[in-house]
């Protein structure tokens, strides 16, 4: 099956430029379906991009956070070529990972 | 008394006539001329926005607003309706349960096309559009038709959509009457204030695009189904043209008609028609 | 003792619920012609394809005030929704020609 995790990394001069789209149905278990029922909470609770072995971007999340979530961020360091390593758990445990490779 | 109550109701009778009579339009007979309104409909916002360069007015509320624009550019990169266009690319090649695929039931497969809907159907004396033909295209092959609104629908519309990005609408009236009272209808249906609140499609796309209404930046008519089908982030979801229709109605407390139904085909045929030469550029983003 | 006022008592609670069921069976009968009539000029309304959502609402409310027995608030609202209906009419009706005024030219 195809990664949920869509990534692009690019680096330009001191900084690597991130971004990520993730999918996700996020459900914050607030909601209820069309029966009336509440749709049970299913959400990222933990994302973490990793670099040279280390975390230089981690998230925990709660139900606040909607669909399909879109993540920007910069960091220090970084060159093309390297591998940037992008994972997350939800609450059901369930987890998906990807590398990319830095632009 | 009687007298009294005679000249009341006379009176009653004069002002109801003066009523009816100052609420004819001054218009002469109208004939219609699509050409005409096209050009016209076309000028009156590129008047209103001089700055918006004509193929810009696609992309709706982020024309009307430098920081919208700037948030949208960003977003381009990756846009939230990539999901449902992988889907729908996938769904498109996948064969029906009897060997045939969605590229026999259109013209160069289905690749390219999009432009060209809605068509008037001469045989059937009616407008069809992207979404009917589709749904047409499963019937008559076995499969079951999906909802209009939402989910394969959109992805299957999105990745039609997709392949023809950048190519300029080109809707066709025939030289039929029929076709020219469909488009006729759209156009009125367009303009027609319905619902408790009392809005026509014009209220807010022709009188107000560029002003807000509560938190939303209103697009200009111009151009607005050319992104069709949108991701919409109000739906946190993928979205068709029937879905936007329908779900317009309701806001302004109007019940929705079914979609797909003669009214909602034909004003789809009149705003396709009357932006013909702006660029498709769906599948689309919006809030 | 006992028996005498019971048998004063017995005709007079009679009397009483006797009354008070005339006047809900007037109210039941209202509501049923106000509701049937809100209910053919929505009809109405649908055969000119403009029907509001709030006459909708509204018919679903009186109905739901019927169905506990507060037949005033039930005609009430019959008649609220009567109203809209009416007016989803007029509307319709008048913007046959009015569309025009809006119509860039």
């Amino acid at each position: 099956m195809a990664s949920t995790i869509r990534v692009r990394a690019t680096a330009s001069g001191e900084t690597t430029e991130v971004q990520a789209l993730i999918q996700h149905p996020m459900d914050s278990g607030f909601v209820k379906d069309a029966k009336g029922e509440i749709i049970p909470p299913h959400f990222i609770q933990q994302l973490t991009f990793e670099y040279d072995g280390k975390p230089v971007f981690s998230a925990d999340w709660g139900g606040g956070v909607s669909k399909d979530p879109y993540v920007k961020f910069a960091f220090k360091g970084g060159k093309k070529g390297d591998d940037l390593k992008v994972s997350w758990v939800d609450n059901k445990g369930a987890t998906d990972t990807t590398t990319a490779k830095i632009q | 008394m009687r007298l009294r109550s005679a000249i009341k109701l006379a009176s009653t009778a004069l002002t109801l006539a003066a009523l009816t009579l100052t609420a004819q339009p001054a218009g002469a007979a109208d004939t219609v001329d699509p050409v005409a309104d096209a050009k016209a409909f076309k000028k009156f916002f590129t008047d209103k926005f001089p700055k918006v360069k004509l193929d810009d007015f696609v992309n709706g509320p982020y024309s009307m607003n430098e920081d919208m624009h700037r948030q949208w550019e960003e977003k381009e990169q990756f846009p939230p309706y990539e999901f449902s266009l992988e889907m729908g690319k996938e769904m498109f090649s996948k064969p029906f349960k009897n060997g045939k695929s969605y590229e026999d039931c259109f013209p160069n497969k289905g690749i390219g096309i999009r432009q060209n809907y809605p068509y008037f159907d001469e045989k059937e004396g009616k407008v069809i559009t992207l979404e009917l033909a589709l749904n047409r295209c499963r019937e008559t092959n076995g499969e079951p038709p999906f909802s209009y609104v939402r989910d394969e629908m959109a992805a299957l519309t999105a990745y039609m959509a997709f392949t023809s990005r950048g190519k300029p609408f080109d809707i066709k009236i025939p030289n039929d009457p029929r076709a020219l009272e469909a488009y006729q209808k759209g156009k009125e249906y367009f303009y027609t204030r319905r619902g408790q609140l009392n809005f026509s499609c014009a209220t807010c796309h022709v009188q107000s695009p560029g002003e807000r209404i509560r938190a939303e930046v209103l697009a200009p008519a111009l151009g607005i189904l050319n992104a069709m089908p949108i991701y919409r982030s109000e739906w946190s979801g993928m979205g068709t043209t029937s879905r936007r229709f329908t779900t317009c109605n309701s806001q302004i407390r109007g019940v929705p008609l079914t979609p797909q139904d003669d009214e909602y085909r034909n004003v789809e045929y009149y705003l396709s028609y009357v932006s013909n030469g702006l660029p498709i550029s769906g599948p689309g983003a919006r809030p | 003792m006992r028996n005498r006022i019971l048998k004063t008592a017995l005709p007079l609670l009679l009397l009483v619920a006797g009354a008070t069921c005339v006047l809900a069976e007037g109210s039941e009968a209202d509501f049923k012609a106000a509701y049937a009539a809100a209910e053919a000029a929505n009809k109405e309304a649908g055969s000119l394809r403009n029907q509001w959502t709030t006459t909708a609402a509204t018919l679903a409310t009186a109905k739901k005030s019927a169905d506990a027995g507060e037949f005033d608030k039930a005609t009430a609202s019959a008649k609220e929704a009567e109203a809209l209906a009416k007016a989803s009419i007029f509307q319709a009706t008048s913007e046959k020609e009015r569309w025009k005024d809006m119509e860039i030219r």
